[in-house]
């Protein structure tokens, strides 16, 4: 079902967006819209209900009512008869191949080296041509600093290793929107530079990306939109200079002056 | 081959010695590891089948793989194999001519071995991060394709060691057909044995065989085992010639911990 987006500008459009898990309220009315090319970063506290948006983006996580529109593509359901009902495996899949999403715990496939994690989907989802796959892997492989590690395998690298292969891995696939969710919260300190220096080169390369993160230096610096979740609702969003520095609402100053003291 | 002992006599060396290599031992213990490995395949294939439905949302698949594996796992295989002989030709005479004591054994071990093979690999999948599931959706793989490619070849790492058990099993369960009169090794020792009154030394040459056949199993179930396991201190791997084994189910652990 095709929505009208101004343009073809919007690359993600959640509308009223209600996830339940059982009693409890994750998300409750989001409405979120990002533009093509943008990097919009979430921020909150855990159980605000970021991640849980996030994966009903690329519609990991089904949703209980609203909308969301990929590319003016709506994800997860279609219309029948007027009314809504939950979309084919395959086209799910389709539209899932066009969105890169980056795990906090990578989800390598272990028994594959980092270059068969990489030339994997292309190749079994796209059937794309071996050869060619391989050769674009390998130029992504060098592209994320590992061209050295890719042939082995995901238990020997370390895990900043490991997420750069993922990354990778998603891009592989040309996305047009990558997700990332909370790709650096399970690494150790030094290694978390490594991988966000993947992802501001991405920004700078105009991918849109939608990212969960406690990096606030990042979202400082590479975000254009940064979006604030407090128990399942958008409490403020901005740009940086805005959330960050004059924030409106008082939830958004506790919670960054929380992080601020550590 | 076999003469008739007097009352009371002491067990016959000789007996045993005679009939170790008798060709209706060797034919039987053919037998008994042609039906063996073939039950044991089909029952793989059927627990495959059956973990699957057992795990689908649908209750169209799931009620029906519960409702078998209670079946199966609850009766007793020998009541099974004597419903299927001696039953089923009584209900459903059309079918007499499709019930032999091979067919009936066939289908009976496959089925019973189906369900607790089913279990088995249910295990085994499950025991595979769902992060994998998730990393496959998440770029465009289908469910069949996630786990024809990902989950399955990591839920083999699993799946394999009570495998092995459960065909080291098999070989001696094979002695249950010997009810049906089927030629494998108890019964050709039973008939052969109580016709020249030595039953119990051929007992002792069909035990032989089946002590060599899973003792010979136990140690290709090692060599299989050794061969899986990523951690051997005396591992030489050279690029590109990991074996068929290896890089089917890889030497990674399965997981993905943080370095």
């Amino acid at each position: 079902m095709r929505q009208a987006n101004e343009n073809g500008m919007e690359m993600v459009r959640a509308e009223q967006v209600v996830k339940r898990f059982g009693q409890l309220v994750v998300l409750n009315g989001v409405n979120l819209t990002v533009k093509r090319g943008q990097v919009v970063v979430i921020i909150g506290p855990s159980g605000s209900g970021k991640t849980t948006l996030l994966r009903c983006i690329n519609h990991l996580e089904k949703i209980d009512s609203g909308h969301i529109y990929i590319d003016g593509q709506m994800i997860g359901y279609r219309e029948v008869n007027g009314r809504l009902v939950e979309d084919r495996e395959a086209t799910i899949a389709r539209m899932r191949s066009q969105i890169g999403f980056v795990f906090q715990r990578f989800n390598l496939f272990p028994h594959k080296t980092a270059l068969e994690n990489v030339i994997e989907a292309p190749i079994h989802v796209l059937h794309q041509p071996k050869n060619e796959v391989t050769e674009r892997a390998l130029s992504l492989l060098e592209k994320v600093g590992l061209a050295e590690k890719a042939n082995v395998y995901p238990h020997k690298l370390s895990g900043g290793q490991q997420q750069r292969v993922a990354i990778a891995r998603a891009l592989a696939m040309n996305p047009k929107l990558m997700l990332f969710d909370e790709a650096t919260s399970a690494l150790d300190p030094e290694l978390v530079g490594e991988v966000l220096k993947v992802m501001r080169q991405l920004a700078e390369e105009g991918m849109t990306m939608v990212v969960v993160t406690h990096e606030m230096g990042f979202a400082r610096d590479v975000a254009d939109h940064v979006v604030f979740m407090d128990k399942a609702v958008i409490v403020e969003q901005g740009t940086p200079e805005q959330v960050f520095d004059h924030a409106a609402n008082e939830r958004t100053r506790t919670f960054l002056g929380m992080i601020r003291e550590e | 081959m076999y003469r008739g002992g007097k009352e009371g006599s002491v067990f016959r060396w000789d007996v045993v010695g005679q009939n170790l290599f008798a060709q209706i031992f060797l034919t039987a213990a053919w037998t008994t590891l042609w039906i063996a490995v073939i039950s044991q395949t089909c029952g793989v294939i059927i627990g495959l089948f059956i973990a699957l439905m057992r795990m689908s949302r649908f209750p169209f698949f799931s009620w029906p793989a519960r409702f078998y594996i209670w079946i199966f796992r609850g009766s007793p295989l020998l009541v099974q194999i004597l419903i299927l002989y001696f039953g089923v030709p009584e209900v459903f005479p059309g079918l007499v001519p499709f019930i032999t004591v091979y067919s009936t054994a066939l289908i009976a071990f496959s089925f019973n071995e189906g369900a607790y093979m089913s279990e088995i690999i249910r295990a085994g999948i499950t025991s595979v991060d769902a992060g994998q599931m998730e990393a496959a959706k998440s770029l465009g793989m289908r469910y069949s394709l996630a786990m024809r490619r990902i989950i399955l070849p990591q839920a083999a790492r699993v799946i394999v060691p009570p495998l092995g058990n459960e065909f080291n099993n098999m070989l001696k369960t094979t002695s249950l057909a010997s009810v049906i009169g089927l030629f494998e090794l108890t019964y050709t020792a039973q008939v052969n044995g109580s016709q020249g009154f030595v039953y119990f030394e051929l007992l002792i040459v069909a035990t032989f065989y089946y002590l060599i056949m899973t003792t010979l199993w136990g140690y290709i179930q090692n060599w299989i085992e050794r061969r899986m396991d990523p951690d051997r201190s005396n591992q030489i791997k050279r690029q590109g010639s990991r074996s068929f084994l290896m890089r089917m189910v890889g030497t990674g652990t399965s997981g993905t911990g943080v370095r």
